[in-house]
This record gives structure tokens, sequence and C-alpha cells, in this order.
């Protein structure tokens, strides 16, 4: 796939890769990937022998290709061919039909890629080309809302200064808008024949999957100009706001970074997967030593018995010795033998796993009306792993919330507003049917808007002048872009969501921000027109918490705007509005409790002189090159003193997506232990953590682990595990003895009955996560109910999962829905995504994929657990059934001379296990419910022998096979007894062979059929139809094999004409039938019965339970309300970037040409540094990447 | 399962704008809602049985109260049946057939004859089976049971002269195909058995013995076959040679009788039938019922003429002679009624002892312990 450039005449270097602008037959010397991509893996005339090469490499089809060889050896072969043939015929066809399907999507799907249209420049005008057309070289033009076809060095585009904006969401999951900008120097291409002329030729690294690094340079006209990842689109990015671009294609295909990312997905394998390869090897072993019994058994009794035998039965020459036959009889039972490793079990597995995902995308409860989104199952193979779930990892943005905030509150010169109250001023909770503020007088309004405390919008209309300065603040003091797509129709573009909440209320309350140019902003105030002169944007950054505006009024009046976190903004108020302040504080306090990100406004006045006087050391500042961004703080700092006349708190919701809360607490009482993984801040983390209920106030005590050093956070971890051991020593002091188990460490973990929880941020984590304290980590945050960490990067996302995954060997599950959760979910044994706002990365690397978290209460404890439950079920009774099958012949070579001589027809060993029973356990494992989906959701505790690994373990293993062995034995000396004289009622002789051989193979079938009949939890017709279905196809097929016409035409392979009508037709032959049925079943009956009787497990209770009401409907479950605890917590969370105040105050990113470029020097040095700025921070921002993390390790 | 993750319909995801074909209402119909039917919600009815003390307990007791009945039956109608049964092996210096044991030989051509007496105490009144039975006779030995050739026995000309492989080392004889070939055919029992009646005053009274009908119906009609027409089976098997062990070929198994002759001769037949336990009995012939008054064979002395020309002493075989009457379950087969009567018995005292259990410590009933 990496195809490196080729070395064509030696002067290129190897890792140098040559692509010149307009010139394919430059291009064509190094022969590289063209556009088209192929994700298929065969075609017709590829498919057979390559799909067949690929299934035999499976260690089970090896297996029986060996056997079918063994089998073709006339001195071993104890079965004919076509016993073998046929089941492992069956199971490729499957398997190669399952393929092929899949390749035809692949294919498909291929192809509507490479047919895409793309317009590319050739001879001299822009060419309709699909996109499998378009080569290295080309150059290509795009429009508004395309895809972009392949790598592109972007060369000019319909905006100003050659800039693009591109959407990400495929690449990395980020929705927000990119700027990409052309080098100066091709930004002015813009028409047809200058392109045509371009010759650039770009030098640049081979092929690679780094999405967030391109270094090349282009050679044009003589001169060298470097390239960076800011100048290059890549495919899979959708062109946004940006009329047309022009690119060149430097990476096409296969060698786009989009594909060289789309990595094979490594292969997840469950645990039961795991255990059950293992049992498979034990029952080879088993089975090895079957064969070296019998084998042994051959040749003592062909020396002592054989050996006078051979006046009827000579040895032929091969077997001479008797030794030597009994090494033949070795390999004849192991052919024999085989089925107890049966060929359809894999197949079957997979039957199951399909279509147990098929019912995961069918279930009409985990589909998102509002996305349009149902649920998928993308991994077919790890369906039973989700019924053993012990540790979720979350995302928080986007996961638990919806990352839409909401203007929900705000209190203005300390009045509340937001809350709704009834007639007896009684607060009213906010539904959907609460009446909300009627917006409609305003034609500018936002219609998703809604408020509904109606006095708010009375103060403005009463122009109240607090709050119209509020609103105003708030439609001044941003970084928001606008786009009028029509008139009145207006798209804000905030770079945070935050921002956008703020903005689009002001909007609402009739404070329109309706136009900004570089120097003004234009607001609609109550349908007047205003614009004010934007004198200063004082950016944002993480140290001052906080972004202000200076504008000048049409008054000519200069005021200057604030709004940041609230310990930054009271810091710097004015003494003389210290009452106030504590009213607001009040309130910001109860938002804060409420889970409401706050915020707090302010703004003064300015005096013009002052103003000029700043202004002036402004300018100075931002001329000077070194510590310009400290000497920048220090002027910011001054003009930001005394804020005063109004303050003001606002409070944002950020929405929790729907049932988070009630999902949590519900897969905490199914003992799912969840830990929240975000990049979030501290405060926003825990605010988060309290608001869906993962912590609580009543929780005995949280541990906030934020040391910068490594002996720090070791500190932290000691104490806080010391606390947790005095603490609970005290509950337990009574009692001596239990001191004790504070050595073991798992007693310890069941005697810790207070509840904690931890908090870590990612600076510790980074050292927690060192090898000599992650041990000290992992016990800690084992013994909390939770555990959050905060600011965490997407590697160290990874590393907890992995580190849990490794010790605790537990089932781990991610789930998140950004680009940064990707190494998370593919980390974890079970990933998934979320299909939601922030595109498709997280979703497209899942394992599952819905659209809500709370759907993972029922993928879980639903689908999970009946999967779980069902896969155990399928397995024990397949081994079961298997070992019934088989063993009989294991009993039959101690009376046959071990000679390998089959019981059974060979038909009927034929089609045994593909046709007489597959169907029936098949119906089960795919069926079969213990208790309903709705008893699942209301007894989370059912999920818990999942987890311990109850159903399906080596000992339920050992159970099964022994019950196994038990009903061969049963069934061969049952029959052995009844045949050992017995005579038809026409007196003839009965105890011949095939007689033998049909009735214990009617006593078989019918034995494992009224077997599953009593496992089967859930009879659906189509289990009736199987079961039933079942027994009568073994009927029709033993009555047709063994019929005249058939023999007539087959004589040597149908010998056992008649035997069935004969046998059948003996009431004796029923007797014995009967009694075996009885003697195998009832056993096992016995034993469920006294199991379920006297120890019933919670399952067998609910499914009583169940029983109990089905003949009254159960009354309607009002669902699960948690309500939230609230106290003081107060958070800040501003997710914004530095350096929009910069862009918008340049004028760059203005359409509209009327900014006059270069006004003053500073600008001037502004601008040429906003680009450079910006996207170094955006970089710091989204990709956080290895190297970072070191950093912080460090 | 190994996918590469890169997939076109995904790259599209939302934002794949109008679609191309069909309008706005189309896409609308064509929601992802999953379809709601019971089957793909899981929703099937179905019948929930679950083990409670109401179902499992009246079951233990029903089987208990079913199976002793069906077992003292069987036990009775078992022990009804008259059977005799007379080892002439001659293993013992005494026993009337030592001597033709011990100095057989493959290459005598005049059968050794021997004679048994023995004494019936009871009468036999209806119909009576004899049986020849052999101990530690290995016909359900692979290499044993394989060596046949079914399309030859069925009559097919080609197989006749051109034999399956199977039939190795009994396959060809001096150049010719061997008729019927393999090793099953090739150790045909051929002792022949004759019965006398030794009445009061001292006359042998020779009792009938009908050979046919010994065989299954479709054995002989279907599955066996003589090759050609039947006019003359001496022609058919022309080209053939006999079996190894075999005095005569197999056109002469039985000259007087030509529906008795060749492959469907019954003896053959029978024997080809092979026996599923090294130790077994083979019917051999009827002795038909001839008056309602008197018994089939009534109680008194006996001969049995054997004429010996089965060797089974080298591998420590035994062989039998058996007379039996039969009821309607068979033939007299202690071990069913034993086993029901067993059976039947435990499961009503395993459905006691599970009453009791339950009534003592019955938990699941209070399901007010289920944690909500």
């Amino acid at each position: 796939m990496n195809a490196k450039a080729v070395v064509v005449d030696g002067v290129f270097k190897k890792k140098e890769r040559h692509v010149k602008a307009n010139a394919r037959d430059f291009n064509d010397k190094f022969s590289y990937a063209d556009n088209r991509i192929k994700t298929s893996k065969y075609d017709i005339f590829t498919f057979l022998p390559i799909n067949l090469f690929e299934q035999l490499q499976r260690v089970a089809n090896a297996y029986f290709l060996v056997l079918l060889t063994l089998q073709l050896i006339p001195e071993i072969s104890s079965l004919s061919w076509f016993t073998t043939i046929v089941p492992l015929v069956l199971v490729l066809v499957i398997t190669a039909v399952k393929d092929a399907t899949d390749d035809y999507f692949r294919h498909k799907s291929d192809q509507q890629v490479n047919n895409r249209q793309s317009q590319v420049l050739s001879g001299g005008s822009l060419q309709n080309e699909k996109w499998m057309n378009v080569r290295v070289g080309d150059i290509i033009k795009l429009e508004n809302n395309q895809f972009v076809t392949a790598d592109i060095l972007l060369l000019c585009s319909s905006e100003p200064n050659g800039l693009c904006y591109i959407e990400t969401a495929e690449l990395d999951g980020e929705t927000n808008l990119k700027v990409r900008q052309a080098l100066t120097i091709t930004s002015d291409l813009g028409d047809i024949s200058k392109l045509m002329d371009f010759d650039g030729e770009v030098v640049c690294e081979p092929p690679n999957n780094k999405l967030d690094k391109f270094t090349g340079t282009l050679y044009w006209r003589d001169s060298k100009y470097p390239l960076d990842n800011g100048k290059v689109l890549l495919r899979g990015c959708v062109l946004r706001n940006t009329e047309w671009c022009f690119g060149m294609v430097i990476f096409a295909g296969l060698q786009t970074k989009l594909m060289q990312n789309c990595g094979r997905t490594n292969f997840k394998r469950t645990s039961i997967d795991k255990l059950m390869n293992t049992l498979v090897l034990w029952i080879f072993a088993f089975l090895i030593c079957m064969g070296v019994i019998l084998g042994m058994g051959n040749t003592i009794w062909e020396s002592r018995i054989g050996r006078n035998f051979q006046a009827f039965l000579p040895l032929s020459e091969l077997q001479s010795s008797a030794v030597f036959s009994g090494f033949l009889t070795f390999w004849s039972y192991i052919i024999n033998l085989n089925t107890v490793v049966p060929i359809s079990l894999y197949v079957s597995v997979e039957v199951l796993r399909l279509g147990h995902s098929y019912f995961i995308n069918w279930d009409r409860k985990m589909y998102h009306r509002q996305t349009d989104t149902a649920a998928e199952a993308r991994t077919t193979t790890l369906n039973e792993e989700l019924g053993q779930v012990e540790f979720v990892f979350s995302d928080k943005t986007g996961t638990l919330t919806q990352n839409i905030m909401v203007f929900s509150k705000c209190s203005i010169n300390g009045r509340k507003y937001g809350d709704v109250y009834d007639e007896f001023d009684q607060k009213v909770e906010i539904t959907d049917k609460t009446a909300c503020v009627d917006f409609s007088s305003n034609p500018l309004c936002d219609r998703g808007f809604k408020f509904y405390d109606g006095s708010l919008s009375e103060a403005v209309k009463l122009e109240d002048a607090a709050v119209q300065e509020f609103f105003r603040l708030l439609a001044l003091c941003h970084t928001v872009m606008l786009e009028e797509k029509s008139e009145g129709l207006l798209v804000y573009q905030a770079q945070s969501p935050d921002e956008e909440a703020l903005v689009t209320a002001a909007r609402n309350f009739g404070f329109v921000f309706r136009a900004r140019t570089p120097e003004t902003i234009t607001l609609c105030e109550m349908g007047r027109t205003v614009t004010y002169h934007l004198l200063a944007i004082l950016d944002f950054n993480n140290v001052r918490k906080r972004m202000s505006v200076i504008v000048r009024n049409p008054q000519g009046q200069i005021k200057l705007y604030s709004k940041g976190a609230d310990t930054v903004i009271f810091e710097r108020l004015d003494p003389s509005s210290d009452d106030l302040m504590c009213t607001t504080s009040e309130h910001l306090s109860e938002f804060a409790g409420e889970g409401l990100r706050t915020l707090a406004l302010a703004y003064r006045d300015l005096d013009e002189n002052h103003f000029e006087v700043w202004m002036k050391k402004l300018l100075f500042a931002s001329t000077v090159i070194e510590n310009r961004e400290d000497q920048l703080a220090v002027l910011y700092e001054e003009i930001e003193q005394g804020l005063k006349e109004m303050l003001t708190t606002t409070a944002i919701e950020d929405k929790l997506q729907e049932g988070v809360p009630e999902t949590i607490a519900c897969l905490n009482l199914a003992d799912i232990k969840i830990w929240v993984l975000t990049g979030d801040k501290l405060e926003t983390a825990m605010n988060i953590g309290y608001s869906c209920n993962l912590l609580r106030d009543d929780m005995n005590e949280v541990f906030v682990v934020s040391g910068h050093t490594l002996l720090e956070v070791q500190q932290q971890l000691r104490s806080a595990m010391e606390h947790i051991h005095s603490l609970s020593r005290a509950g337990i002091a009574g009692d001596a003895d239990k001191s004790d188990m504070f050595a073991d460490d798992s007693a310890f973990e069941e005697t810790v009955i207070a509840e904690y929880a931890l908090v870590i941020n990612g600076h510790s984590l980074a050292h927690a996560l060192e090898p000599q304290l992650e041990h000290v980590l992992l016990d800690l945050a084992c013994l909390c109910k939770a555990v959050i960490c905060c600011r965490v990067t997407p590697m160290q996302k990874a590393q907890v999962v992995e580190l849990v995954k490794r010790h605790r060997g537990a089932v781990t599950l991610a789930i998140g829905d950004g680009a940064n959760d990707v190494s998370m979910i593919k980390t974890a044994h079970i990933g998934v995504g979320l299909s939601g706002q922030e595109g498709m990365q997280a979703a497209l690397a899942s394992d599952y994929s819905f659209a809500q978290f709370r759907y993972l209460q029922r993928l879980l404890l639903v689908h999970g657990r009946w999967s779980y439950f069902r896969m155990c079920h399928f397995l024990r009774y397949f081994f079961y059934k298997n070992f019934a099958f088989t063993l009989v012949h294991f009993w039959y070579g101690f009376f046959c001379g071990f000679s390998a001589q089959t019981v059974y027809d060979q038909w009927f060993i034929t089609l045994f296990n593909i046709v007489y029973t597959s169907l029936p356990v098949l119906g089960m494992g795919l069926f079969d419910q213990d208790v309903s989906d709705h008893n699942s959701l209301r007894y989370p505790g059912l999920y818990k022998p999942g987890q311990r690994n109850l159903l399906f373990n080596k000992r339920q293993f050992f159970l099964c096979t022994l019950q196994g062995m038990g009903t061969s034995f049963l069934l061969f000396f049952i029959h052995y007894g009844a045949f050992f004289a017995m005579a038809r009622e026409d007196g003839s002789h009965f105890s011949d062979q095939q007689a033998f051989a049909v009735t214990i193979a009617t006593s078989l079938v019918i034995v494992v059929t009224v077997q599953i009949g009593l496992d089967t939890h859930y009879w659906t017709a189509v289990n009736h139809l199987f079961i039933w279905g079942s027994v009568a196809v073994y009927f029709v097929i033993l009555f047709a094999i063994q019929s005249n016409g058939i023999f007539g035409i087959f004589p040597s392979h149908f010998p056992f004409i008649g035997t069935a009508s004969s046998c059948l037709s003996e009431k004796s032959v029923w007797l014995v039938i009967l009694l075996t049925t009885v003697v195998c079943v009832v056993p096992g009956l016995a034993v469920s019965f006294l199991r379920v009787d006297l120890f019933p497990t919670l399952t067998d209770k609910v499914r009583h339970l169940q029983q109990s009401r089905r003949r009254k409907r159960p009354p309607e479950r009002n669902p699960r309300r948690v309500r939230r605890t609230s106290s003081h917590r107060s958070a800040y969370a501003f997710s914004h970037q530095q350096g929009y105040g910069e862009l918008i105050t340049s004028g760059k990113n203005m359409r509209t040409g009327t900014v006059s470029p270069a006004r003053s020097p500073a600008r001037t040095q502004h601008s040429s540094n906003w680009m450079e700025n910006i996207l170094k921070r955006s970089n710091e921002v989204s990709c956080i990447s290895d190297e970072q993390h070191k950093a912080a390790t460090v | 399962m190994m996918a590469s993750s890169y997939n076109a319909k995904e790259e599209d995801g939302h934002h794949s704008g109008a679609p191309a074909h069909g309008g706005a209402a189309a896409a609308a119909a064509k929601s992802k809602k999953p379809d709601n039917t019971a089957f793909k919600q899981q929703r099937l009815p179905a019948w929930q049985p679950i083990l409670t003390a109401g179902t499992v307990l009246p079951a233990f007791f029903v089987i208990g109260l079913i199976f002793i009945p069906i077992g003292i039956g069987l036990f009775v109608t078992s022990n009804n049946i008259r059977e005799f049964e007379i080892d002439y092996t001659g293993v013992d210096v005494d026993s009337p057939c030592y001597s033709c044991a011990r100095n057989f030989s493959w290459n005598n051509t005049a059968p050794c004859l021997c004679s048994v007496d023995f004494t019936l105490e009871q009468p036999f009144e209806s119909n009576v089976f004899m049986y020849y039975g052999l101990s530690n006779f290995y016909q359900n030995h692979r290499r044993y049971v394989k060596s046949r050739d079914d399309s030859q026995l069925y009559g097919d000309r080609s197989a006749l002269t051109n034999p399956s492989k199977e039939c190795e080392p009994y396959r060809m004889s001096d150049g010719q195909a061997i008729a019927p070939c393999g090793a099953i055919a090739n150790s045909l029992f051929n002792d022949t058995l004759e019965l006398y009646h030794i009445d009061s005053n001292g006359t042998r009274n020779t009792i009938p013995l009908v050979k046919k009908g010994i065989a299954w119906w479709t054995d002989k009609h279907v599955k066996f076959r003589n090759p050609g027409g039947n006019n003359n089976l001496t022609a058919a098997f022309r080209g053939t040679s006999k079996p190894v062990n075999w005095r005569k070929p197999v056109y002469d198994l039985d000259p007087s009788d030509p529906d008795n002759n060749g492959f469907i001769n019954e003896d053959f037949i029978v024997w080809m039938r092979t026996a599923a336990l090294p130790t077994f009995r083979k019917l051999y012939r009827i002795i038909q019922k001839k008056a309602v008054t008197t018994p089939t064979l009534p109680s008194g002395r006996y001969v049995l003429n054997i004429s010996y020309n089965y060797p089974v002493l080298s591998f420590d075989g035994r062989k039998r002679m058996i007379l039996s009457t039969i009821s309607w379950m068979g033939g007299k087969n202690p071990f069913l009624g034993i086993a029901y009567i067993t059976v039947g018995s435990i499961c009503f005292f395993l459905g006691v002892v599970l009453l009791i259990i339950h009534h003592k410590y019955d938990t699941r009933n209070n399901s007010a312990d289920i944690p909500n």
C-alpha cells in the first residue's frame, strides 16, 4: 500500500515525493496511486481461491481438512469421506456466502465513491471527471459543501487571502470549522488561464497517516515556499463557507491520509471465545486420550483374541503386528470421535452472534427519532461480552452531555430571572408542557430558543436600563461570526457553544447581532439598527479567564464590556457594588448548584482621554516582539479594573443527554463501575458528575487528586487509601477477627460499605499511571463508586482503560462520541460510539454505535444479558449434545474389539450435527429469554452473573460434558442390555448391528430433543417449529435413506435398507427408547429442580414473579426518577480558544472588501501573526499528541 | 469481521445533501426506524415453562406410576416365555462333540457328526423358534463388517465379477471373483442341526424344521438378489469362485428350492445381517405348531443331531442351540422388565424425596426478597 516514491533516475531521494502541477507525464514516472480506492478484497475470479485459502487457514477448518485426508487412507478410515466433507462444505459455503455479501457491499460503496464527480482542470478548461480518474498533480476545483476529492494543496479560493474553511468531522470528529490558507503567492491564481500555467513542483513527505502533520516545499518560479498542514485539504473533509477553491492533488486514493488511517480494525475476541478455544484444546487432548486408550485396547485385543480369530478375520498385510494395528486404530478413533470437537460449533456461534447483532439493529427502543439513528452493531463478534461488562469508561462532552448550551437563567442587578412560579409562588418544574415566552414579535428571533420566565421579556419591554445593558453586553462582547443566508435568517458561527447560547439569547430578547466588520458591530436593538465602533477586543485566554470589548456607541461614549469567570470578574469590581455582589453571588451559587455553567458580566464607562492613552500603549505593546503577550496582559488588566455599574450573571445549562442520571443509577445497581474520562476541567467535570448522579452529596468522601509531582500524587493517593481503611476499620471495630481481612484486597473490597468517589486530573494521572503507582491508583479507584478523570488526553484515556483491562481482568466498555475517544474505544474490550453531533470518527472506530448514552442501559442489561445467557446455554447444550453423541463409540469400542466400528449409520453421523440437532439449539440461542426485557431493566441485579462469569466457565463445561458422558453411557448400556437377547415379534433375530444403530440413534435424537425442550425457557412458534420439525425431519430422512428406492440406486452407500421400518414397528424398541429417554433426562431434571427450589438465583425469582404476574398486566411503572442533589458548587467552564479576537480585528475573515488594509502598523503586525497563532492554538487543543503526553509525564 | 474501517456510506454521513434520486418525501419515508414486528422486537408470543414443584413433582409420580406396571407386565411376559438353551461346542472331554471339535480341519470333506441328548421339562405350547448362538464371535469388528459388497449381493453383474476392494482378502480366488465376496460371507455358519423327539417307546420322531421365513422381508425381497434371470443360477454365477471356506458354491446352497438358493438363501441372508455384539443368536429354523390341542414340543427327551462344520474353539468361542417361544414383546428379555420396575421405583422415590425437601426448605415462594 505504501507505495514509496520510486527511484527513477537516482537523483531523487527515496523518501521524498515529487509532484508537479499540470504535468501528468512527469508524475506518471513515479507511478503514484491514482484516486481509485479499493476496499474490497475479492473479485469474481479471485473470490474462490482466495476465500478458500483464507478459510482453510482457520484452525478448525484445517483440522477438518486433516481429518478428511486421514479418511482417505483406507486402513484408517473408519468413516466414509462424506461424513466430514458434507459438514465441511456446508461450513465453507456459509462462510463464503457471508464473505461474498460483505465484499459485494464494499464493491458497491467503492464504486459509489469512485464515481463521484469532480472538476479537473485539463486542456484549458474545467472538465467533469470521476473521482477515480483524478491523478496526482491535477488541479481540481472544489465547491462549497463538497467533499475534498483527495489530499490537495490549496492554491486559491473565493475568499480573500486564499482562505478557506473546512469541516473535518470525518477525519478527527471535530465539527468546528477550521481555516486553511493558501500561500500568498498562489492565492491570486484565481482564473483558469493562470492556473493552467502553474507548474509548481511540490516535494514532500511520503504518504503517512498523521492527520495533523504535513511538511513539504513548493518550488515555483525558482523560489522555495514551505508547506505545512495549514495549506493542505485532506480527503474526507468538507468545504464550508467557501464558494470555491482550487487545489493541486498531492496524494490520491489509497495514499491519502484518510485511507492510510483506515487500518484493518484489530480483531477483538470475547472472553467466551478465548475460553472456547481453551476448551476445544482440552477436548482435543481428551480426544487423544480416548484414542490412546482405545488404540492400546486394540493392540491387546489383537494379540489376545484377534490373533486367534484369524480363521474368520485375517489381518491384512499392513496390520501385520498388533502394535501397528493399535496405532492405526488410534487414528481411526480420532476420526470416529472427531465430533466431540464439532465443526458446526464455530459456524453456529457465528450465526448466533449475527442474529443477536440483528436484534440490536432492529431494536426500536434504541432508535433515536430526532437524528433518525438506529443502534448498530458494527462488530458481530462481541455480543455476549456485553453481558459481562464491569467497567464503563465514558467520555463526558457529547456523551453524558449534549454539548448544547442553553441560556436558562440569569440574575440582573440582583434580580433573578428564569424560574417559573405558579399562582401560589411555588417554583414550577419546567417540562415540555410549560408555556414558553413568545418571541414572535421579534422577526429576527431564533425559533429554537426557549425561555420560560415572562418577566425578563417584560423587563426588556419596559426598557429597564440594566436589563437592556445586559443584553447589549451579550450582543457585543463575543467573537461570534455571522452568516446571513437570506434576509433575516441569521446563522451564528461561534467557536464555543456557550457563546452562541448567550448571543442567541440576546437576539431573542431584541438585541440582535446583525453584522460585524473589523471596526464595527451592528446590532438591531429593539428594532432599531445601531452601529457600534469596535475599538478593541481584549481576547480570552486561559489565564485571564475573561474577555472584554471596548466599543464606542453612537452617542460617542466609550464602554468596556466584560464577561468571564465569576471569581475573576468579582476581583475586578468596584468596591461600591459590594451589596449587589453578595446577592449576585448567592444567585450564582444557586445556579451552580443546579448544575448550570455560570458566567459573570460587568461593564464600565471609559473616559475618552484615559482610553486614548491606553490605546497608544496598546498599539505600542503590540508592535513589541519580546514579551508581547505579557505586556498586552498587563495592559488588559489595567483597563479592566474597577468594573461596576452593573453586575449580572448568566447561567447556561450544559444540557445532559436524555436519561443520563437514570442510566447511571441503573448501571450502578448492576455493579457496573462508571469512570468518566474527560478533557474538561476539574470543576466542570465534577459539576457534571453531580448533575448526572455519579457523585452525590451523601457520599462519604470525594477524593480529589491534583498533585503536580509524583510524590504529591503518591501522597494524596496513599492518604485516600488510609482514609478508607481507617473508616472501614472503625466500622467493623467490634469484630476483631475481621481486621485480618485487610490483607486480602478482594475480601476487603467487599467490606467497604461507605461510598467514595475519586476525582483525578490529567497531570496527576500521568504520574499515577507510572508503574510504581498504578496499583495504588487501581486499588483506590476500585474501592470508589465513581471515578472521574479530567483534563486527560486521548492517550491517557486509553492508558486508563488498558490499566483496568490488564490488572483487573474485567470486561471493559468505553463509550464516547468524539475523535478523542477513538483510542479508548479501540483499547477497551467493547467500544461504543455515539453517532451524534461530533462527526462519525468514534462511531467508525466502535463496535456498537447508537445515538444516546441512555441506550447503553438497554444494550448492556437487555441485549448483552440475553446474548450472554443465550450463548452460555447454547454452548453448554452444544457440548453436552456432542459428548452424548460421540462417546457412545467409546463404550462400543470395548465390545467390538476396539476396531473403531461406528455405532451409528454413517449418514446419521453426517447429519446429526448439521440437520437433526442444529436448528433447535440455534432457535434456543437466538430466541431464548429467561426474563423479559422489562424485568431485565427493572432488576439490574440480574446482570451480575455475567460479570462473575457464572453461566459458562470451566466448571460449567465440566458439568455439561459430564452430563453428556453420562448420557452416552446410559444410552449405550441400556441398549446393550436390551439387545443382548432380543427377538422380534415374528421370532427373527434382532440383535443385529443395524437395528442397534437405528434404535440407539433414535433414542439419542429423542433424548437430546427432550433435553433442549427442558433447557428452552421461551418457546416461541419458531422454537416449536424447530424442535418438532427436527424430530420429524429425523424420521423422514431416516425412512428416506433406508428406503428401497435409494438402495436400488446406490446399493453400497445405503445398506441400512428396511432397518428403520422393521425396527420401529417393534413395541419393545419403543419401550427401550422411552426407558432411555426417561433415564437420561430425569437426573438432570431432578438436579435442576432442586437447584431452583433450594437455591434460587435472582433470575429464578424474577421468572417466578413474571409468571405469576402474567395474568394481570403489570402496572406501568413510573420511570426511575433520579433527583439530583443540590449543594453549592460553583463551576466555570469557558470552552474558548484564544486568538479569535485577533482574527476579528484583523478583518482577515471578513468577506466584504470594506476593510481598508494596513490602517496602522500595529494592525499589520497583528495580521501577519494571527493566522499562525490561531493555527498553532487550534492544533494545541485539537491534537493532543503523544509528545504532549510525554511532556506532561516528565 | 475483518472489514476495513473505511466505508463510503459513512464518508457521506449525514452530509449527503439532497438525494439525487427521489424527493424529500421518499427520503422521509426511508426512515431508519426499525420495523415494529414482534419478531424484530423479540416480543414473539411464547410459552415460558418454569420448573415448579407443581409441574416437576407430579411428573415424577406419573413416571413412577406408569413405569412400574409396564415393568411388571414386561417381567411377567418375559418369564412366561419358554426358553431352552444347550451348548454343543464340545469343550469338555465328556461332551458328545468333543472329538468333532478337537479334530476339526478345514480340509475335511466328510462332516463330523455328533448328537446331543436333552430333556424338556415343560412343553412348548406355541410356535417354537430355533436359534443358533455364537459367543466371542466378533461379527461387529470393523474390518469384518465392511468386508462385503452390497452391490454384488444386490445382483449387480459388474460387481459380481469385480467385487469391491472392501472384500479383501476374500475378493479374488485363483483369478476369479469370489461370489459372495468378503469375510462375512466367507465365515458363513454351516453347522446343520436336526431335532428329534424321542417318545415314550423310544422311537425318534423327526421334528419338521421350517427353513423359510427366517429372514427379514426387505432383506429377502429387496436387498438380496441373484444376478441375471433366476432360471439358471449355475450359469448366472459362471466365472465366479466359491468363498474359500465354503464346501459348495453359492448356487448350491439349497438346490431343492430355487427360491431359497444363491444370494437369496435365507440362512445366508440371516448370517449377512451382522450382529451388534460379540455374543449373539441368529434364527435358524421355525417349528410350526401343528394342532391346537397338542403342544409344539411336548415335554420329554430330545436328540439334537449336529453335523459339526464350524470351528470356534480356536478363538475360545461357544456354539449354542436355543429353543424359544415368543410373546408380544419378542423373545425372552428380563432386562427390560427389571429396568422399568427399577426406574419407575426410583422416580417415585425421588418424587417423594423431592416433595419432602420442597416442603421443608422451600424458599422461593416468598419472592419479597427480590431487591428492587
